[in-house]
């Protein structure tokens, strides 16, 4: 079993995010969870959601405890709150950042954390910051969870038209960026 | 056809399937989706001739489902936590006038202090109100049992409720696989009314009942909960051949046959529960889960059977009686012979508290090694009941 757990504020789509990628593992005949920790429902609260992923039906219905993958839709939560909390040993990172890890004081963890600008790649394409889309891309560069068509089939699913082929436009951008980064560290 | 879809969605869809013909609801977290998505989908035509009655309140939905029912309409409405116990006095009003009204209730804690989050507080507190009570393990059963519940009541005369976590299934996005139109239309005949409000024909229903035979009235709504149970049964193995898979009925046993303790639980955390004894049983602890979808009536039977001598129980509460214990606790003391027998409460996820496999995992050790007492509060905040007692003392 895969287990995401994803980390925004109200009004950035996180539980969209959380669902999204279930969507796109279903597509790929696996089985997927997507639920959101529910607490507060305001904008600009941070809110966290949760997606598992399994080859057989899933019945746990505890939240993530120890993420193998964690993204972090607002950079600012780094500083208020634990949002590496639990982070499976070899569990990955993927940050909503223009800036690079090491500029975020996270050189650490192994290089395991990733950043990608989603939401300025949201604003290029879609016209508002809202990073989600995007930052699914980089996560299936990042994790190989899910091929970029499953995430393209399920952001076109939810979001039918124009306003999907501009978030697919974004997805494959940082999905893109985030190989790039995968490809210069192995080299490294 | 599977989906990747919110159980939220997947009982609107299910409850549209079952062609109802008048839906009212007043909205309340974690209901809302559910309500929400029936209201567009009787606006866009798809439910026609249905109609979504929109209301001021849980009482005055309640009142418009009797009105509806009575009146020989399919009633349908959802409603959780504070709107259920507005709900309390037109509740029995349904039951007692056998009006089959299904309500979904998406389970949700009781304030104050308020909280959103689930417990079973709200549907355990109307256990005696008359309503037939089952809850779902899962969004497939959530989907599920609103078939099966239609089709119960209608042909009891009596209303159910189906009831789902609230957020932990009605927010949760798992694949469902939606009973299908033609096999729900093979399964749930014409809503056919016991009796019928008709200005053509008037009756008057619900009128006085004396000391003569108000007793009576009693007997026979208990009688019907007690036909409820082979009902169920039969129900859902008629299910199973039209949809061709199963429904959990009365009880869902799992690894029961060999267990020295089973644990007996309902709703969402059947799951984790299942989880946590499968790695228990890895390492030798003879553990078996009971899963009661039905509540109301109280599958005593069926319990006994499922559990057979198994030495210990632990009764998994998502609920509480202040006062008491357990709810669950205290029907099966009531239905079992206990003797011979060690039974343990545990009291856990109130008000949406998550119930993990590493806090079971203690509490069903310590059940095996015969050191858990007769009443447990999973993962109970000493720390935080010592601040309160020091602020209460300051």
């Amino acid at each position: 079993m895969f287990e995401v757990r994803i980390h925004g504020r109200g009004g950035q789509g996180v539980v969209t995010a959380a669902e999204l990628l279930s969507v796109a593992a279903f597509h790929t005949g696996r089985y997927a969870q997507a639920f959101p920790s529910f607490g507060s429902e305001r904008t600009g609260a941070p809110v966290v959601a949760f997606c598992r992923i399994a080859e057989r039906p899933i019945r746990l219905r505890e939240p993530v405890l120890r993420p193998d993958a964690i993204v972090v839709q607002d950079v600012t939560l780094l500083r208020q709150t634990d949002v590496l909390a639990g982070l499976a040993d070899d569990g990955q990172v993927l940050v909503n950042s223009g800036r690079t890890v090491a500029e975020l004081g996270l050189a650490g963890y192994d290089g395991r954390i990733f950043t990608v600008p989603a939401s300025e790649l949201a604003r290029a394409h879609v016209g508002r910051p809202l990073p989600n889309a995007a930052l699914l891309g980089g996560l299936a560069a990042l994790c190989h969870l899910v091929p970029l068509a499953a995430v393209v089939e399920a952001i076109g699913q939810r979001f039918p038209g124009l306003l999907g082929t501009a978030n697919v436009a974004a997805a494959a951008e940082a999905y893109h960026l985030v190989h790039a980064q995968l490809k210069e560290r192995s080299h490294a | 056809m599977r989906s990747q879809i919110e159980g939220s969605r997947a009982v609107a869809e299910t409850v549209a399937r079952c062609r109802p013909q008048v839906v009212c609801a007043y909205p309340i977290s974690p209901q809302t989706h559910i309500v929400e998505a029936l209201s567009a989908l009787v606006k866009s035509g798809r439910l026609a001739p249905c109609e979504f009655v929109n209301v001021e309140s849980e009482f005055a939905a309640m009142s418009v489902a009797i009105g509806a029912s009575a009146a020989g309409a399919r009633a349908y409405t959802a409603t959780a936590s504070q709107g259920l116990l507005y709900m309390a006095e037109a509740l029995y009003n349904a039951s007692g006038l056998g009006l089959p009204i299904v309500m979904t209730v998406a389970n949700r804690a009781i304030g104050a202090p308020i909280n959103i989050w689930n417990d079973h507080s709200d549907a355990m507190s109307q256990r005696d109100c008359g309503w037939i009570q089952l809850y779902a393990e899962d969004n497939q059963a959530a989907a599920d049992l609103h078939v099966l519940a239609f089709r119960l009541a209608e042909e009891l005369s009596t209303p159910v409720m189906v009831c789902m976590d609230g957020f932990v299934l009605t927010h949760a996005v798992e694949s469902v696989e939606l009973p299908g139109a033609t096999e729900v239309d093979r399964y749930l005949p014409r809503f056919q009314p016991r009796q019928l409000l008709d200005p053509d024909d008037p009756v008057t229903i619900g009128a006085m009942v004396g000391p003569e035979a108000f007793t009576e009235v009693r007997y026979l709504a208990h009688a019907t909960q007690l036909a409820a149970l082979a009902r169920i049964a039969t129900l859902a193995t008629e299910f199973r051949a039209t949809f061709g898979r199963p429904v959990a009925g009365l009880v869902s046993p799992y690894r029961c046959t060999d267990a020295d303790t089973v644990v007996i639980a309902l709703g969402s955390v059947l799951g984790t529960l299942k989880d946590t004894v499968d790695e228990m049983r890895v390492d030798g602890v003879p553990l078996g889960v009971l899963g009661l979808t039905a509540f109301r009536p109280f599958p005593a039977a069926a319990i006994a059977g499922a559990i057979g001598d198994a030495k210990r129980i632990v009764v998994l509460e998502r609920a509480f009686a202040p006062g008491v214990g357990g709810i669950v606790t205290a029907d099966l003391a009531a239905a079992l012979p206990v003797a011979g027998r060690t039974v343990h409460t545990v009291v856990a996820g109130l008000g949406g508290r998550p119930v993990t496999r590493a806090s079971l995992r203690d509490a069903l050790t310590a059940a095996a090694a015969g050191t858990l007492g007769p009443l447990t509060f999973l993962d109970l905040d000493e720390r935080l009941l010592r601040h309160t007692a020091k602020e209460a003392m300051a």
